[in-house]
């Protein structure tokens, strides 16, 4: 017994995998001592302001700079013009396309970049920028997607106009982007043709925005002596930064330094590179000092990536006990006036070809059309690992569409259609193969914890009473996600395949730095790395230094987004760990003077077979790594690897919510949210849940309040908080999590990813339990946001309100 | 340009003069002159509270405050809180934030940390409803508020003098 509890003081003194280790991030964070891009001061530093433009869709006539440049404290002001040169005025986008960095011709979009001030500092910029005149000539606007193709749409892409092949195939409008099909459509069309039941679901996942609560930015400074470049940025993927810098800018890589310090919040928001970057790097090169370009929170809402905005037509085909046949989907995708989607280079919606879902849906075919209008870019961020939040949201609601058409339980038609645990590896009619799964208890184990049968019956009773003034719905959803991208066959980002990295070096005194090609926003990596080491390699993870975002120092690896860090990333960090703990065997081996198969790693130590008073401490192996090695070995002990995964990670959830939805104001309350997640194996519990309540708390956000409306003019509305939606702790329901562990049988440590599991799994989850409440007068769907008016708006349309 | 203004105010305890224009806020003053770049900035409409910080006994948003209205102040931000409860031990609120897992990013967190030191002289023992109204002026983007409140009541314990346990033991039965 002593034994044991010496080995669990060593096990918990390693702080590894499993335990809920406490954050190295906080300390800094908790005394203001974070770094983040605009507490980045350097000598001789100016502050950079955009010009933008007020109209969607116009020409620009004229650029005045001189009043501006006339100001005092003014030190330059970039257009189109000054770019050109440079071949600047355009960039290239992750999806293959062109986004203008200064408008050159015409704007496209309210809010578009026309010119970049600098000056002495962010007082005198935002004047100087008042004092650019520039004069524009309107032309008609395109902001509804579904018209974006009519034959006589203003063309908004004059300069593709007549291109007929983009980066993904044929376009055959000059507001086509492209059309993107998966599955058999033969097929699965005869399957609809003879099918006891088909039901059709128009839906429309509406624009929204990640919102970081630190807005994009850069600090860019070009050393004109010693001709190399450093630029300090908001980047999720600094490496890929680093190489798209370099492709522009014809800079070598080496002499290109790109630091991603620390980072308030992506979500998706800061992997793709902005204008604002592009010309703060211009301006350093061009004026020779440091340049800080900081937007506002107007300027991210308005003009950095969106999410989302998928018009989508769903069908199922099913026999009469709800077994599904076969799923086909059409999408209008709105991409706005440049396609900048972050994308893996070969899928231009993302993986939204998992929207079979958690479903044994032997037949599909999806057929996607992105388009341009004159809004600005995005389409993937906001925790949707590449367009599975539209994915789920298609499937989830499409089986209670079903559920609803034959009046058969909404979790039991999920129980009927499940892929079963022994059915993995499961292969998708859409090319996927699920690593893994078991959805069935997860499912059973929510409903249990919620009792459902009791909340169906509370609602028959309230359904029963023409009275009631609160009318109830119960979501039930069942998720299954796709994260880890991902495998270099399949995969790449600009042409990179897409692996990830970690290099860890073990320090004569035991003690270790990691680093990785990741890059956390709070995700909480120097903590959760340094547990994978510790239980790996045997270093106590108080003792290990983890830092990320440094293109200099890190290795290369593809960013953080995608839930990607646990499923590559980590993978890679299993194996460098695994590479040094076999060679500490081999030196204790030679330390105990023993055969390295006799010697066999616990904990912390490596331990001589049938004799554990014998063995060697991991830090014992450190320090003789510096001094006494096997003949032959050499000396050190550090390990480098690059994971190429073999396949994605596959987590899943089971999520139900209870609201009350009142007839007469349309106001919500959630009464329940019960949240069950199975990301494999878990590495910190205490940071999962972390990473839970916030992405519940976004989907709560999205579902029932945020948009951002176009007018027909193609004015945003909306693009502060005054208006958009972002819930404090008063609107924000209480949560509960849950989990089951399913491991990922092709990791490393059997991890999945999770973070962006909440989000993409509890916003159907809000929809499906809004369009329940009113499930018995036969709406089948309702379109998001589920803000107070939009459902009063169907409770009078309903004749439930007072009229 | 304008004029400019010498400002004096006491900044953590420390007599500190600034010059500013009129127009400057406190924000920019506390960040880029007195280099305190704890309390940050998230929004222009007044409303996420990551400029937080303790001004005469009040939480205020540093963005919409002139510097100028500072004369004479006493203003308290992050980097002040740790001293606060004598030495330089962490103050109750930090020890909570971290013990219950209060901040991911760490960017709404200096403003959090200083609304939550006012709220809990102004109401030592607040019920979770009212941490979350009290706090409504600080907005988060990562942690979905349940740990920031939980964080509140730890610290809200502590100060009382009560015993406190952390909800994530570190070696937990996690099944």
């Amino acid at each position: 017994m002593e034994k044991d509890d010496a080995s669990l003081d060593r096990l918990a003194a390693l702080e590894g995998m499993g335990c809920a280790r406490k954050r190295r991030e906080d300390p800094r964070f908790i005394q203001g001592k974070g770094t983040y891009i605009d507490d980045i001061k350097m000598p001789g530093m100016l502050f950079g302001v955009m010009v933008r433009s007020p109209y969607a869709h116009a020409r620009v006539k004229t650029i005045d700079k001189s009043r501006a440049l006339a100001h005092p404290g003014v030190h330059a002001v970039l257009t189109a013009d000054d770019l050109k040169p440079l071949k600047l005025h355009w960039m290239p986008t992750l999806a293959g396309d062109v986004q203008a960095v200064l408008a050159d011709e015409k704007v496209c979009f309210q809010n578009q970049e026309v010119a970049f001030v600098v000056a002495d500092d962010r007082y005198v910029a935002a004047d100087a920028a008042e004092l650019v005149e520039v004069e524009y000539e309107e032309l008609p606007v395109v902001v509804d997607a579904l018209a974006a193709l009519a034959p006589d749409a203003p063309v908004i892409r004059e300069d593709i106009r007549d291109k007929q092949t983009g980066a993904h195939g044929a376009r055959h409008h000059p507001n086509h982007i492209f059309t993107w099909n998966v599955g058999d459509k033969d097929k699965t069309d005869r399957v609809f043709d003879s099918a006891d039941v088909t039901v059709t679901q128009h839906m429309w996942y509406p624009r929204v925005h990640p919102c970081p609560l630190e807005t994009c930015g850069c600090v860019a400074s070009f050393d004109k002596v010693r001709g190399d470049l450093t630029v300090y940025l908001t980047s999720q993927a600094p490496h890929v930064v680093r190489t798209v810098v370099g492709l522009l800018s014809a800079i070598p890589e080496s002499k290109i330094r790109v630091v991603s310090p620390d980072i308030g919040g992506g979500f998706g928001n800061k992997v793709g590179v902005y204008p604002g970057y592009v010309t703060a790097i211009v301006a350093s090169i061009v004026l020779g000092r440091p340049v800080k370009w900081i937007e506002s929170r107007t300027e991210n809402l308005s003009s950095t990536a969106f999410a989302r905005d998928y018009h989508m037509t769903g069908e199922l085909a099913a026999d009469r006990d709800g077994r599904i046949k076969a799923l086909r989907v059409h999408v209008t995708a709105d991409h706005g006036a440049f396609d900048a989607c972050a994308d893996p280079t070969k899928w231009p919606a993302g993986m939204f070809h998992v929207c079979t879902g958690s479903y044994a849906i032997p037949n599909a075919f999806v057929s996607v059309d992105g388009v341009y209008t004159n809004k600005f870019p995005g389409g993937v961020a906001y925790r949707c690992s590449f367009r599975v939040t539209e994915a789920v949201y298609l499937i989830e609601r499409m089986v209670d569409v079903l559920a609803q058409k034959l009046g058969i339980d909404k979790a039991e038609i999920r129980l009927r259609n499940f892929i079963r645990k022994e059915q993995f590896p499961y292969s998708t009619p859409l090319g996927l193969e699920y690593d893994s799964g078991d959805y069935e208890p997860a499912l059973r184990k929510v409903l249990a914890a919620v009792d459902y049968p009791a909340l169906r019956a509370e609602q028959a009773a309230r359904r029963a009473d023409p009275d009631a003034e609160w009318l109830m719905g119960i979501g039930v959803v069942n998720f299954t996600e796709v994260v880890g991208a991902g495998p270099s066959k399949a995969c790449d980002i600009l042409g990179v395949g897409m692996f990830d990295s970690c290099e860890i070096r073990v320090h004569p005194d035991g003690s270790a730095i990691a680093r990785m090609g990741t890059k956390s926003q709070g995700q909480a990596h120097e903590t959760t790395y340094a547990q994978i080491i510790a239980s790996e390699a045997g270093i106590p993870a108080s003792v290990i230094t983890v830092e990320e975002g440094d293109t200099s120092t890190a290795p290369y690896g593809l960013g953080t987004y995608g839930s990607r860090s646990t499923p590559v990333a980590g993978a890679a960090i299993a194996r460098a760990s695994r590479k040094i703990r076999e060679k500490a065997r081999q030196i204790a081996a030679h330390l105990l003077e023993a055969s390295p198969n006799d010697v066999e790693f616990d904990l912390d130590r490596f331990v001589l077979k049938g004799s554990p008073e014998q063995f060697k401490t991991v830090k014992e192996v450190a320090w003789a790594a510096y001094n006494n090695v096997p003949e032959g070995m050499e000396m050190g002990l550090e390990a480098v690897d690059y994971y190429d995964p073999p396949n994605f990670t596959f987590p899943f959830g089971a999520y139900v919510c209870v609201l009350e939805v009142n007839r007469y104001t349309g106001e919500t309350q959630v009464r329940r949210f019960y949240a069950l997640d199975d990301c494999g194996t878990r590495i910190n519990p205490m940071i999962i849940e972390g990473q839970i309540h916030g992405g519940l708390t976004e989907g709560f956000a999205v579902a029932m309040g945020q948009q951002m409306p176009y007018d027909e003019a193609g004015n945003l509305l909306g693009a502060t908080l005054l208006d958009y939606f972002l819930p404090t702790a008063v609107e924000t329901p209480h949560w509960e999590t849950d989990f089951t562990v399913t491991p990922s049988p092709h990791h490393p440590i059997g991890a999945k990813g999770v973070a962006e599991s909440p989000h993409v799994g509890s916003i159907p989850c809000f929809t499906a339990a809004m369009v329940d409440a009113f499930a018995h007068l036969g709406v089948t769907h309702m379109d998001m946001p589920h803000s107070a008016y939009r459902v009063w708006q169907q409770c009078r349309a309903l004749g439930l309100a007072r009229q | 340009m304008s004029q400019k203004i010498m400002v004096s105010f006491k900044l953590n305890g420390k007599e500190t003069d600034v010059v500013v224009e009129s127009r400057e806020l406190l924000i920019h003053t506390l960040r880029e002159k007195c280099l305190h770049t704890g309390p940050h900035i998230g929004c222009e409409t007044s409303h996420c509270g990551a400029c937080t910080v303790d001004f005469d006994g009040m939480s205020v948003k540093s963005c919409t405050m002139l510097t100028v209205q500072a004369e004479g102040a006493e203003v308290l931000t992050v980097e002040g809180l740790a001293g606060l409860g004598g030495g330089g031990d962490l103050h109750a609120l930090q020890e909570a934030f971290m013990q219950e897992h209060g901040l991911q990013c760490g960017f709404c967190t200096p403003g959090m940390l200083m609304r939550a030191y006012r709220l809990l002289q102004e109401n030592p023992d607040p019920s979770e409803e009212e941490i979350r109204y009290w706090m409504a002026g600080n907005l988060c983007r990562c942690t979905g508020y349940q740990n920031i409140v939980k964080a509140v009541q730890y610290a809200a314990r502590k100060l009382r003098g009560e015993a406190v346990e952390t909800s994530h033991p570190l070696m937990a039965d996690t099944h």
